[in-house]
């Protein structure tokens, strides 16, 4: 079923949304700007429903941020809101892209374009980290659970292991754990 | 379809299959293909196509359009976006569908619950590579806590924190520290 909020969202509206995060998000963090603006600001999804669709988008195979807007656009307004999200954070995105490259040998000519990118690119860690932070907040205060957690990030982030045998392998123990716990 | 057309389809198309985490886990394997394989561009005009899709906001993986445009034009730059961003596009589709269908299953929140720290764990490792990897040193790393304070403490719009974040670094650059 359709939340009752949604009824005021169209199509065109939701593919107005990802293109503007879509052009504006210099420096990264997409999934990071999704959160604040369709739960934290717009309260269109609750916290719930989004982390959901991020756990399948980092578990599938896929672009996380593409696939995050198909889940939301379907989520909101069915098949036309998956097209509409999806066109919405590819197409000018795309254009812009290509416009940039075709400047780029103009632009690389500035030191000023790489600090300004650089500064872009360390404040965009923010929206990642305070994803991160609130996706960790929502893991259970339990034992299995966070041993789960912090040994993804381990094996990844610290020992550099391969990212699909760590999440093959992680998937499929803290879903079958999943399974002897949940009623 | 011409020649180009359907190597870049045959390039992408698969490469979007083994995207898990995110598309950077695909980047070496599109150098490879692109530069040692088909040789449509030298190593350092990879690089510069890399660093293209860097600087620009939207998904990094527009890198893929960014080659097809390079490879063969208008045309070059769709085939390639379809190729890397369709195959799971669809995927998603469908679990989105399955997902609403079977809302409140026993298996979809045990699967739910199960992958909730594995989600966790990933982002928080992703950003931890992130912040060790950033340029600008300490003063990047600084200017990384302190936008997660602010955008953990406030409801302000994150491009006023990304224009800060450039606003900061050309001030320090301005005075020497960058």
């Amino acid at each position: 079923m359709l939340d009752a909020s949604s009824n005021r969202i169209s199509s065109p509206q939701l593919f107005l949304i990802f293109s503007r995060i879509g052009l504006t998000s210099f420096g990264g963090g997409l999934s990071g700007w999704l959160l604040r603006e369709f739960v934290h600001s717009r309260k269109w999804l609750t916290e719930e429903e989004f982390f959901s669709g991020l756990a399948i988008s980092q578990a599938m195979p896929g672009i996380n941020v593409t696939n995050m807007a198909i889940w939301i656009g379907y989520r909101l307004r069915g098949n036309s809101g998956a097209i509409a999200s999806f066109l919405g954070i590819i197409v000018l995105p795309g254009m812009l892209m290509v416009l940039v490259g075709t400047l780029f040998a103009s632009l690389q000519g500035f030191d000023i374009t790489h600090i300004a990118l650089d500064g872009a690119a360390a404040a965009a860690v923010g929206l990642s980290l305070s994803l991160g932070l609130t996706a960790a907040r929502r893991v259970p205060r339990k034992v299995i659970p966070m041993a789960i957690m912090v040994a993804t990030f381990v094996a990844i982030g610290v020992l550099h292991w391969p990212l699909m045998w760590v999440v093959l392998v992680s998937v499929f123990v803290s879903i079958a754990l999943a399974h002897l716990t949940t009623a | 379809m011409s020649e180009p057309l359907r190597t870049l389809l045959a390039v992408f198309a698969p490469l979007s299959l083994l995207t898990i985490g995110g598309g950077q886990s695909v980047v070496a394997d599109i150098q490879r293909q692109v530069v040692d394989v088909h040789h449509w561009m030298t190593a350092r005009e990879f690089v510069d196509l890399f660093a293209i899709s860097r600087m620009t906001p939207g998904p990094g993986s527009l890198l893929a359009t960014l080659i097809g445009w390079h490879v063969a034009g208008f045309w070059g730059a769709i085939v390639a976006t379809i190729g890397i961003f369709a195959p799971t596009a669809f995927l998603i589709f469908g679990l989105a569908h399955i997902w609403r269908r079977y809302s409140g299953a026993r298996w979809q929140r045990v699967l739910e619950t199960g992958l909730r720290p594995v989600a966790a764990g990933m982002i928080l490792a992703s950003v931890y590579v992130l912040i060790r990897t950033l340029d600008g040193g300490w003063l990047a790393q600084l200017l990384a806590i302190a936008s997660t304070a602010v955008l953990m403490t406030t409801r302000v719009n994150p491009f006023v924190v990304v224009l800060a974040g450039m606003g900061i670094f050309i001030s320090l650059h301005a005075v020497g520290l960058v």
